[in-house]
């Protein structure tokens, strides 16, 4: 995906997210998660995307799933922690959880996990820009912005502009060895 | 592990990069303190056990509530209860500690050193709350995630530090980690309670309180330690108050506005701080207490977060 690519996608889940929103009653009480460090920049563009779909910019929080990896165990370091800020009232919200890649799932459990420390949300939708397949829990996304099937062998590079990248883009490159 | 440190004993051992690793995690563990739920599974499965051969309830506590948070298991041990009035051996007990299965060993002792000599004897992580007058990293690290949160950087800052170096392991610990953040340290308190040679440490030692004071951004006072005074090195608390005491007028006319006051706790009321004072706009204290949690899970979770030796081989 190229850097229109990704602006169609982005506009486009934006879209879907206020429309469903509006069906199910919603609209008022939606709000943004990012989970770091891939899903934070995007978060913030379909917040943008949201208040012009919405009339109204939703609260926008992150997550840090690190504390609550099911495989600390297996790693030879504890992992870097960044900042959770959830500064909004969870309780009752249409959470929107976003990321830019969807792969094993183990993500997003994760988030689930942390997000409902924070207090019970009504519903919560995960939204990202790449789902690509190689699933290892039943987690799916609601709003994907490609679907594509990748060989285990090769990562998904979602490249922004907000982290340093001289253009937007999305890259699948093989693997590089542990 | 922190840094290449595979147990936690002493900041003299500890580089600035190790030191900044700690108290930047450190912020995400405080952030996990103000949630509605304040626990994550991190360590689930680990065993931390608190093994303390002196009286404790603030670092004690603050060590099982932080395992606790982070889902570890913590098993408290206390000397007056066990084989060691029996005669059994620091060692001996450590081992036997050990073959339970810790992840986490945290040992309190009335001998400097003791924390460095359990570790050569056991597989598993140990750290140290604190060793006669030698230690206490985990107060010195809670010191400077404090320092930091308050005054926003170390870097340029001055700390005064008031009292009974001599047998202050927080002290020394302090001494150890702030000039590798950027702090210049100035000592005061009764000849009689300041260690010889301890400006080779970098600090610079004074007998007068207000010029020791004098500009500084942060004053730790320490506490005045009866149980660990044999011979009386002061004529009394009451002239040690006046002299080395900090009370509301003396913090009014000699310390800046900004200056903000450190206590490793328990205070002894009225001796090195006034009730106003340590209760007063000025004092940290209470927040010293709650990082003091925060550092200790960052501690618990690098030593105890990642596979061990074995898995990594």
């Amino acid at each position: 995906m190229n850097a229109a690519d990704i602006e169609r996608a982005v506009r486009r889940l934006g879209r879907d997210i206020a429309e469903r929103a509006r069906a199910a009653g919603a609209a008022g009480d939606v709000a943004i998660v990012g989970i770091r460090r891939g899903g934070v920049h995007l978060a913030q563009r379909l917040r943008r995307e949201l208040a012009r779909e919405l009339g109204a910019e939703p609260p926008l929080g992150t997550l840090d799933i690190a504390l609550y990896r099911d495989d600390l165990a297996d790693k030879g370091a504890a992992p870097v922690i960044g900042p959770t800020d959830v500064r909004f009232p969870v309780q009752g919200k249409t959470l929107v959880l976003v990321d830019d890649v969807l792969y094993t799932g183990r993500t997003v459990r994760a988030a689930l996990d942390e997000i409902v420390d924070f207090g019970r949300p009504r519903r919560v939708w995960l939204a990202v820009l790449v789902d690509r397949g190689g699933r290892e829990l039943p987690i799916s996304a609601d709003f994907a912005g490609a679907r594509l099937e990748v060989s285990d062998q090769d990562d998904v590079q979602v490249r922004l502009v907000e982290s340093g990248a001289p253009e937007d883009a999305v890259v699948v490159k093989p693997r590089r060895a542990p | 592990m922190i840094g290449r440190h595979k147990h936690c004993i002493a900041l003299e051992d500890f580089s600035r990069e190790e030191i900044l690793e700690v108290i930047d995690l450190a912020v995400s563990m405080k952030e996990v303190l103000q949630r509605p739920i304040k626990k994550v599974p991190s360590l689930r499965g680990k065993m931390v056990v608190n093994l303390f051969f002196e009286a404790s309830t603030r670092t004690r506590s603050s060590f099982e509530t932080a395992a606790k948070i982070l889902s570890a298991d913590a098993l408290n041990w206390t000397s007056s209860s066990s084989s060691v009035t029996k005669g059994e051996t620091l060692v001996d007990t450590a081992k036997n500690l050990e073959a339970m299965r810790p992840d986490v060993l945290v040992i309190r002792h009335s001998a400097g050193g003791a924390p460095r000599l359990v570790a050569e004897h056991v597989g598993c992580s140990v750290v140290s709350a604190g060793d006669g007058a030698h230690e206490h990293p985990s107060q010195g690290l809670l010191d400077c995630f404090t320092l930091r949160e308050k005054l926003g950087t170390l870097e340029g800052k001055t700390v005064a530090i008031v009292g009974d170096v001599s047998h202050s392991r927080v002290a020394r610990s302090d001494l150890h980690a702030f000039p590798k953040l950027g702090a210049k340290v100035r000592l005061c308190g009764p000849p009689t309670m300041m260690p010889a040679g301890v400006e080779r440490l970098g600090a610079t030692v004074h007998t007068d309180l207000r010029e020791a004071v004098d500009g500084a951004d942060a004053v730790i006072m320490l506490r005045i330690q009866h149980e660990r005074i044999g011979d009386p090195l002061i004529p009394g608390t009451r002239e040690y108050s006046k002299v080395w005491g900090l009370n509301a007028k003396k913090a009014a006319d000699w310390l800046k506005p900004s200056c903000v006051i450190l206590h490793p706790g328990p205070i002894n009321r009225g001796v090195e701080l006034s009730p106003e004072v340590a209760d007063g706009p000025r004092s940290v204290i209470l927040d010293q207490v709650q990082n003091g949690v925060a550092v200790r899970m960052a501690i618990l979770y690098l030593l105890a977060g990642g596979a061990g030796e074995e898995a990594r081989a």
